[in-house]
């Protein structure tokens, strides 16, 4: 990245703001790694972030436990003070507005008026429709008619948390109060809102952060998958990441807490893990920051599918997963080659049939490989 | 866990016990700071007036009042300069709802100042201790490392991805960077905000029946407690009775909670084991059924818990740390207010907030001797974590409690040939914020309300002053309404 003085006006506003440069494109430049984006990125992240009206957001809890906005204090980089006091400017959030009742009602009023079709709103939490949705209101009016109301003023609606992507907790059965994913309640109502899910129990605070930069920085939202949820976070099994992969591929397995294999850091599959069928950065991105092994299956717990609609809150703990594409193999390739001559790592799992289940870039990769292997074979 | 392992008659290993324990004092640690600096007090401070403050006066205050580093010229600075920088662009977000100017705001810019600067400090601080749950319980707030019968966590000091001396120092080292904080900067800021609102130990006392239950178990089977729990009857500590085990009567036989006031189908008032709850919403009655928050009650009667019930209690039964920080602050808050205040104040809504700064002190304490005991243990060599539960045929019924950072949570299940049959749970939020009972006694906010003035009926911050000194752990509607009975107002407490 080039240096921060050749753009004195963004260094200037960053010193207003009291955050030191070194900081600030420090974070910067973790957004853009964090988003698989080019290096140089950083500063066009931190144009828009330096952008003098900060966006507004509005945050509407629905049949929510706050754990979503609870993961959100424990971001470091950014903290939530500098995302509220220096990125965007949160309007709304009913844990942490200073007014409450009608001081914060009249300032919600107010806001989506001034910033009709330019905020973008938050949902954390199900949105209960059984029985017109008695089972949840705030101020008098339904949970459901503020989703409505509020989202189709809005320029785009994020989904945090597992309820409101897809119902999570409160739609286990026999979801009592008919508990909803937000993208279903916009459907329903055909409201054409652009919806981003991003789901698990709690979200980690990364993948929130990094979509509303994204978006700041962009003007558009990131790319999603079917299931509308972020690809930078969502694109990959947990399985495909997890630095307990190796013990998979080669049979070792924990059977019992505190068992000989579980003592070794052994895969977690027999407990019942749902990595395999689970679509999450967990394991690369880890949570709160404290270093390696900070993730359920890393302290030892299997995953249990928290962000996949169908698996989470759904499959019991230790049943075990559906393995979507990936079986262990029967055979291991041999890796260490004559030097020079042999196959690479890479190739080795291919041979391995392991690779096949890559995706985009991968797949091209891997027959790039596969022709290589083939030639150095026929010299031989 | 604990319902489920007292069904069964199953043992915890002791370092599971430990671990769980440093878990829940760090969490409640956490939770503590997060609610008197970032939920609670813009009930009493006056952002905008700090803006006003002269910086060196107010680090002198703050050096005059405690030894913490964190109180330089230079620091006080940077906050203030941060605050005026925002509201200087005019965008005031979650702020611009305050109630900056209030009549019932008192204190001067420079304590206005120095409340604001500890507000943007305890962010740090609140993040640190928190990282002690990331590192046992895989991800806040929702861990996931607790399993029936122990932790899933693997203890193994010759091995790269389990709980080893590296991730024991890393949670010794948060352990000891937030007691600093907690002994310097908030049980000192809230006893002058005491201090400084003296008159506010004049209200909010409401149920003075408290309940509490021991916890942070130190052997396998929940007989001996680092933290004694127990019910107080009438305000009265001469009328303590304690709770001493998961087994103890007392406790399980007493509780009760009652649907007459609430939303769900019948009138009835059962002990949790006995209950079924069916929704049955009728919208608001006066008189009959609105709230969908049940009235747990003990020996009958409703029962305040939390931070000051616990306090309250611990006192009682003669545990040091608590006397020694409930001595620590009350001194502070009668040098300051010039009079000497005694325990009697703690039941108010300012003794629930300082109460909740002595909890956190105590916590503080108490992570530190836990975090000890793990390690002594590991060294006699057990590294058991975990005791395999079977399911019996037949019927099982368990209960487990829990003094969470909100007061006495306890969860009660009925288990039949392996399969979950009853479950119920009775939390803090409940007890504290339940409608009237069976025999129509107010609920502990409903009773924390009367009596309270309210300068401005059109802001009435003294409501949620009260309110908010129980750390609701929900959104909760608050009906005021005048003596002629029309609504006046409706706050939304959260």
């Amino acid at each position: 990245m080039s240096d921060l003085k050749d753009y004195p006006d963004i260094a200037d506003g960053i010193e207003k703001k009291g955050i030191s440069r070194r900081d600030f494109m420090k974070f910067c430049t973790g957004v853009a790694v964090t988003l698989g984006l080019p290096f140089g990125m950083g500063t066009q992240i931190a144009e828009a972030v330096l952008n003098p009206k900060r966006p507004p957001v509005i945050w509407l809890a629905a049949q929510a436990c706050t754990g979503c906005t609870e993961a959100l204090l424990r971001s470091n980089h950014p903290t939530l003070e500098h995302l509220i006091l220096d990125l965007i400017s949160l309007e709304y959030h009913e844990t942490l507005n200073a007014g409450s009742g009608k001081q914060a009602e009249d300032w919600l009023r107010k806001t989506i008026k001034e910033n009709k079709g330019k905020y973008i709103l938050v949902v954390d939490g199900s949105i209960p429709v059984k029985d017109g949705g008695i089972y949840g209101k705030i101020g008098g009016k339904t949970m459901l008619s503020l989703c409505e109301d509020m989202s189709s003023q809005a320029a785009a609606v994020i989904a945090i948390g597992s309820c409101a992507s897809w119902g999570g907790m409160p739609s286990a059965d026999p979801n009592p109060t008919g508990a909803t994913p937000v993208y279903q309640v916009l459907q329903n109502k055909g409201i054409k809102t652009p919806v981003i899910n991003i789901p698990t129990c709690p979200p980690n605070p990364y993948n929130f952060l990094s979509t509303v930069l994204y978006y700041l920085t962009f003007k558009k939202l990131p790319e999603l998958d079917d299931k509308l949820r972020p690809k930078f976070a969502f694109s990959r099994l947990i399985h495909d990441n997890c630095e307990r992969r190796p013990h998979f591929d080669a049979g070792r397995f924990a059977v019992q807490f505190g068992d000989e294999g579980h003592r070794k850091g052994y895969c977690l599959y027999k407990l019942g893990c749902k990595g395999p069928e689970t679509h999450n950065n967990c394991p690369t991105l880890l949570f709160n920051d404290v270093g390696s092994g900070a993730w359920p299956v890393g302290t030892g717990h299997p995953c249990f599918g928290c962000s996949e609609k169908g698996v989470g809150f759904t499959v019991p703990l230790h049943t075990p997963a559906k393995l979507k594409d990936i079986t262990p193999p029967v055979n291991f390739p041999g890796i260490a080659e004559k030097r020079g001559k042999g196959v690479t790592v890479a190739a080795a799992a291919v041979v391995a049939g392991l690779a096949g289940a890559a995706i985009g870039a991968g797949v091209a990769t891997s027959k790039k490989l596969d022709k290589k292997k083939t030639g150095s074979e026929s010299k031989e | 866990m604990r319902s489920v392992e007292n069904a069964l008659g199953l043992e915890v290993p002791l370092n599971a016990q430990y671990i769980r324990n440093i878990i829940m004092g760090a969490h409640a640690v956490h939770d503590h700071i997060v609610h008197f600096y970032h939920l609670a007090a813009l009930d009493w401070v006056d952002i905008v007036s700090a803006l006003k403050a002269d910086a060196r006066a107010t680090a002198a205050l703050g050096q005059k009042l405690s030894s913490w580093a964190g109180n330089s010229y230079e620091a006080v600075k940077t906050s203030q300069d941060k605050l005026k920088t925002f509201v200087a662009s005019g965008q005031l977000g979650i702020y611009g709802s305050g109630y900056w100017g209030h009549p019932a705001m008192k204190l001067s810019h420079e304590v206005n100042m120095l409340a604001a600067h500890h507000y943007l400090q305890a962010l740090e601080y609140q993040r640190e201790i928190n990282k002690v749950v990331g590192i046992l319980g895989s991800k806040t707030p929702h861990i996931q490392n607790v399993a029936v019968g122990g932790v899933a966590n693997a203890i193994n000091m010759d091995s790269p991805t389990t709980l080893n001396m590296e991730r024991l120092y890393y949670i010794k080292t948060l352990i000891d960077k937030v007691g600093d904080f907690v002994e310097n900067v908030m049980l000192i800021d809230t006893a002058a905000v005491g201090a400084f609102y003296a008159e506010w130990t004049n209200y909010g006392a409401g149920v003075m029946n408290y309940l509490s239950v021991p916890d942070m178990p130190m052997d396998t089977k929940g007989t001996v407690f680092a933290l004694p729990g127990g019910y107080i009857a009438d305000g009265d500590v001469g009328k303590f009775t304690a709770i001493k085990s998961y087994n103890d009567s007392f406790f399980r036989d007493n509780v009760r909670e009652s649907i007459k006031h609430s939303w769900y189908d019948g009138e009835w008032n059962k002990h949790p084991w006995e209950e079924e709850t069916v929704p049955k919403y009728t919208d608001f009655q006066d008189n009959g059924k609105y709230s969908w928050v049940k009235a747990p009650n003990f020996m009958g009667k409703p029962a305040q818990v939390g931070p000051l019930a616990n306090v309250l209690c611990m006192y009682v039964a003669g545990h040091a740390p608590t006397k020694k920080y409930v001595d620590k602050a009350l001194a502070l808050v009668s040098s300051l207010a010039g009079a000497k205040v005694g325990i009697g104040a703690l039941h108010s809504s300012i003794g629930r907030i300082a109460a909740r700064s002595v909890r956190c002190a105590v916590l503080y304490d108490t992570l530190k001797t836990q975090w000890q005991a793990l390690v002594d243990n590991i060294a006699k060599g057990d590294v058991k974590t975990f005791n395999p539960p079977t399911f019996p045929k037949g019927e099982q019924r368990g209960y487990g409690y829990h003094e969470a950072p909100r007061g006495a949570l306890s969860h009660w299940i009925v288990i039949k040939d392996g399969i979950i049959k009853n479950y119920q749970a009775v939390v803090p939020g409940t007890w504290n914020s339940g409608p009237r009972n069976h025999t129509d006694a107010p609920g502990v906010y409903e009773a924390a309300l009367v009596g309270t003035p309210v300068a401005d009926p059109e802001k009435p911050l003294e409501v949620l002053r009260t309110i908010h000194s129980f750390d609701p752990c929900i959104a909760c509607a608050i009906h005021l309404v005048d003596k002629d009975r029309h609504e006046i107002v409706r706050v939304k407490a959260v």
